[in-house]
């Protein structure tokens, strides 16, 4: 306890001298870190980009997307740019009960994630994107290992999805296939668009998916806050899970707690940022579309659009 | 002790047994069929607190913090030579046409024109592809990685020749360590030293180490006495003597460690970047992500291209013998090499400062066969699609669903029983009760049946990997060309990464079982071809041609001579087979599984280190069983065939 207080005092007295030293930056770099997938990156690097403009010195370091709270947390990387609602929520939350890491800052995007099918599915099936429309049209989803039953291939078990209750709450004739990674996702969509096969698989916007291969969302229930704890609320009144997932997810900006101090400028630049959905879809094209390094994509689109990010800078 | 009469009855009896309680499983009580909860006990609890006290109350944390601080300057001094990041000396980057040079030189002075061509070679097809400051950032973490791996593992392995003790102790900590799953290492590295560069290189220092130390202790013990006798006539001390007579009389063995410690490090490229290890791999794992495959592959293939180039470069530098030729006058003539590799540098800075393509391909400029691959791939697969999709509808009706449905229906007391039967007939009551004891500790951990789920994976994974491997092995034995070609596929087969075969076979299969299976039999494969050409191959020439003056056939002389002389040797092949099938069943995860791998995958991206730990022991028990069975076994062969 005394050595918490003590703790507290020299870091009380370091925020001072910080303060004193007329909030300049520390020249420590700035530890970004990056996922595998585009968005993420070219949003990392162009807010990399700004920082570096402003006079601080950027790293950027590869993680996992669910450890990168506890990295935050511990002060091994300084911030995160895309915490999704429904991928990385419960880990956000789970570091933020711990102590160490803050939501700096929101973007102005909508997450949504859900049961999704690529446009060909349609015309073999031409009732959706309602769900009951999708339950008649099991029998096209059929595949050698899911006994009769039409097969959904959803994201990862640790992504906790909840989509097997979905199906039992709906009373559908679906089994639900857990795939390992995105890739395999994305990987089963290939294949299948070559034999224009009809897939219903997880999916998720912003992302590069859309602009490949068009395609829509299956329209459940609608979503109302209990709907998964509560059976009352729903469409069943004995069921949990029987609604979609939230159509309007946050995307949030998270942030070391010592970052507030030891770059504050940088700091005060993150929380004005605030990217749309258009402009973050805009950023994975150039990547996964127009085949663009992410260092070169974040620069075109910085050049594209000077007036988004300098309202950033104080 | 060798299989006796005896030892057959017993094992007959446990396996009649066996089959009696999976026979009558109705009548079984529940405990009996599955462990109960009160047998299980909390392993995962354990070690987290053994990490919690390491990590808090011993302050190993500060240990381990300081350690990868140094690691961390080390990187920052190569990753500011190969690919210019802005730290200390400030030199970097050196221009890819000096590096590719240097290797030329290097492959040139230690075995001629045709490695110099490799070596050389490698490097410009780095950069020709625009993949320079990618595979620069690989090797700056290389670099380190791979000399301190050395060191560690020589300092480790003179510490267990010298003590009998330490040795004792050692060789279990290294079957395990060799057997793990490379996931299981990676969680406790992301507490001890959190992410990046650093960590990957410490990852990649662990997984490395264990070959090293086997190798010097295997060097050190094989030293003939007379060597060491004649030190001691010359007067040496101790230390004179280990570092002057000894080391240098291993140096064939230690060398032969140093190639295993690289291979190893570029074996780690792809999955330390799972915890922040730059370069090659990270990019790959990125363009698998939005499903690029030509440009994954041609990053493979310069992955495959840097193992064979640092492979051959070392194994030319360990089968070299020192020279003593007469010294010639003038110090020009005996550094004719030196001079003439200093030249090529000076050249080739002066040419990058004026032409900046020599300094760096930028991606821009970069040439690709991504395109071609891409649709040579697209073709194939509308191709074969009508194929696959019946295979994947057989195997998973008639093969996979019922397989895993047995493997699952059976009780693990009879599971236990029969593997306490085959280690009975196999190696007596001492193997009977290694092989309870690793299933049963798996039993305790409570991850019964997905342990299952992957027994059943690498089963039929191994099986399949027989049934195309000893054919293709038999066939490629006959002529030396022939075999020679086939180990090259072997080898570019094994080092190409493990992650690009995961997005075809999806693309073939779906995400299924199916995937999983084609996925591993890729692995599975390799080293059954492998061994089976080296026994086939080394059957001494004498015995054939006795066979063929008593007037035998050809399939005579390859079922009743070639094939029992050479069953030792492909036993090892299948021992490394399934080694290298568990390895890459807990990879397929990324497919999608129900088996430890999945639960593995969530222990990484929760850094729950005791479930990761207890998961990776229990993949780590089922190989070193194999490994015990199959090498007891093949003794025994030998034995017989007086070998």
């Amino acid at each position: 306890m005394k050595h918490a207080r003590m703790m507290l005092g020299s870091a009380a007295a370091l925020a001072l001298f910080a303060a004193a030293a007329s909030a300049a930056d520390s020249t420590d770099p700035i530890m970004i870190p990056l996922h595998n997938w585009s968005s993420q990156i070219v949003v990392s690097h162009v807010v990399g980009e700004v920082f570096t403009s402003m006079g601080n010195s950027v790293e950027y370091v590869t993680t996992d997307s669910q450890a990168v709270y506890e990295s935050i947390r511990l002060g091994d990387v300084s911030l995160e740019m895309e915490v999704w609602e429904g991928a990385f929520g419960a880990s956000f939350d789970a570091a933020v009960a711990k102590g160490g890491i803050h939501a700096a800052g929101a973007h102005n995007a909508v997450t949504r994630e859900d049961w999704w099918y690529p446009s060909w599915t349609k015309e073999a099936c031409p009732g959706l994107p309602d769900w009951k429309a999708l339950n008649d049209c099991a029998a096209l989803f059929v595949t050698p290992e899911s006994g009769g039953k039409g097969r959904f291939l959803g994201g990862p078990v640790d992504w906790l999805k909840h989509d097997q209750e979905k199906v039992d709450a709906l009373g559908m004739n679906f089994v639900v296939v857990n795939a390992g990674s995105a890739a395999a996702i994305w990987a089963e969509i290939g294949a299948a668009e070559k034999t224009k096969t009809p897939v219903v698989v997880f999916n998720w916007t912003p992302n590069f998916a859309e602009a490949v291969w068009p395609g829509e969302f299956v329209e459940f229930p609608t979503w109302e806050a209990g709907c998964n704890e509560d059976p009352k609320v729903g469409m069943f009144p004995d069921k949990i899970y029987d609604c979609g997932n939230p159509a309007t997810g946050y995307m949030k900006i998270a942030a070391w707690d010592g970052m507030k101090d030891k770059w504050p400028a940088a700091y005060t630049t993150l929380t004005k940022v605030s990217l749309t959905n258009a402009q973050i879809a805009e950023m994975a094209k150039l990547v996964d579309i127009d085949g663009m390094e992410p260092e070169d994509a974040a620069k075109t689109w910085m050049d594209a659009n000077p007036d988004v990010w300098k309202a950033w800078l104080n | 002790m060798p299989p006796s009469a005896h030892a057959g009855r017993v094992g007959q009896m446990l396996l009649a047994l066996a089959v009696c309680m999976a026979m009558g499983k109705a009548l079984l009580p529940p405990g009996l069929i599955r462990p109960p909860d009160w047998l299980i006990l909390p392993f995962a609890d354990w070690i987290n607190a053994a990490f919690f006290f390491l990590q808090n109350d011993l302050g190993l944390m500060a240990v381990t913090r300081a350690f990868s601080d140094v690691v961390d300057w080390l990187l920052s001094v190569t990753a500011n030579l190969l690919y210019g990041k802005s730290r200390w000396p400030n030199l970097g980057p050196i221009p890819w046409i000096v590096v590719a040079a240097t290797a030329f030189m290097a492959g040139y002075a230690l075995k001629g024109w045709r490695l110099a061509a490799l070596a050389g070679g490698t490097f410009v097809w780095i950069a020709l592809m625009g993949q320079w400051k990618w595979a620069m950032e690989t090797l700056s973490v290389i670099l380190v990685a791979a000399p301190f791996s050395v060191a560690l593992g020589l300092g480790t392995g003179v510490l267990a020749w010298r003590s009998p003790w330490f040795d004792r102790v050692l060789n279990p900590v290294l079957n395990i360590a060799q057997s793990l799953p490379h996931f299981a290492y990676m969680i406790p590295v992301v507490v001890f030293i959190g992410v990046g560069p650093k960590a990957g290189a410490i990852v990649t220092i662990i997984f490395s180490v264990p070959p090293m130390i086997r190798m010097t202790l295997l060097g050190l013990k094989m030293v003939p006495e007379e060597v060491i006798e004649a030190g001691k006539m010359s007067g040496a001390t101790r230390w004179q003597l280990l570092t002057r007579v000894r080391i240098p009389t291993a140096r064939s063995q230690i060398l032969i460690g140093v190639n295993q410690v690289i291979m190893q490090c570029l074996a780690m490229v792809v999955l330390a970047s799972f915890i922040g290890m730059p370069g090659l791999g990270q990019k790959l794992l990125q363009l698998l992500q939005s499903l690029k495959i030509g440009l994954s592959v041609e990053i493979g293939v310069t992955i495959v291209l840097l193992a064979v180039t640092l492979d051959r470069l070392s194994k030319a530098w360990a089968l070299r013998l020192p020279e003593h030729a007469e010294p010639s006058p003038h110090w020009l003539g005996r550094n004719r090499l030196l001079v003439i590799w200093l030249a090529l540098c000076v050249l080739g800075v002066v040419l990058a400062h004026f032409v900046p393509y020599f300094l760096e391909v930028e991606r821009k400029q970069a040439l690709s066969v991504a395109g071609p691959i891409d649709a040579l791939m697209d073709r194939f697969i509308r191709l074969i699609a009508p194929v696959t999709a019946w295979l994947r509808w057989f195997l998973i009706t008639w093969v996979l669903i019922p397989t895993r449905d047995a493997y699952l229906w059976m009780p693990f007391s009879a599971v236990l029983l029969l593997l306490a039967a085959v280690g009975w007939a196999i190696g007596g009551v001492r193997s009977a009760a290694v092989c309870v004891a690793y299933f049963g500790l798996i039993a305790l951990s409570g991850w019964w049946d997905r342990a299952m789920i992957t027994v059943y994976t690498v089963t039929v994974s191994v099986l399949i990997a027989a049934l195309i491997g000893l054919p293709l092995g038999i066939w490629a034995a006959r002529r030396p060309v022939r075999a020679e070609r086939v180990l090259l596929i072997c080898d570019t087969a094994q080092t190409f990464p493990s992650f690009i075969y995961l997005i075809p076979v999806i693309m073939l299969f779906g995400v299924s079982d199916v995937a999983v299976v084609a996925a591993v039999v890729v692995f599975a494969a390799v080293p059954i071809v492998r061994y089976t050409i080296e026994g086939l191959c080394s059957v001494p020439p004498e015995l054939i041609e006795a066979a063929d003056m008593s007037g035998a056939t050809r399939r005579q002389t390859l079922w009743h001579v070639r094939l029992p002389m050479a069953l030792p040797t492909m036993l090892v092949g299948a021992n490394q087979s399934v080694m290298f099938s568990l390895f890459m069943v807990i990879i397929a995860a990324f497919i999608g599984t129900q088996d430890l791998g999945q639960e593995m995958q969530r222990a990484l991206s929760t850094t729950d280190v005791g479930k990761g730990v207890v998961l990776g022991l229990a993949v780590a028990f089922m190989g070193l069983m194999t490994d015990h069975l199959i090498t007891r076994w093949s003794e025994a062969r030998k034995r017989a065939l007086g070998l």
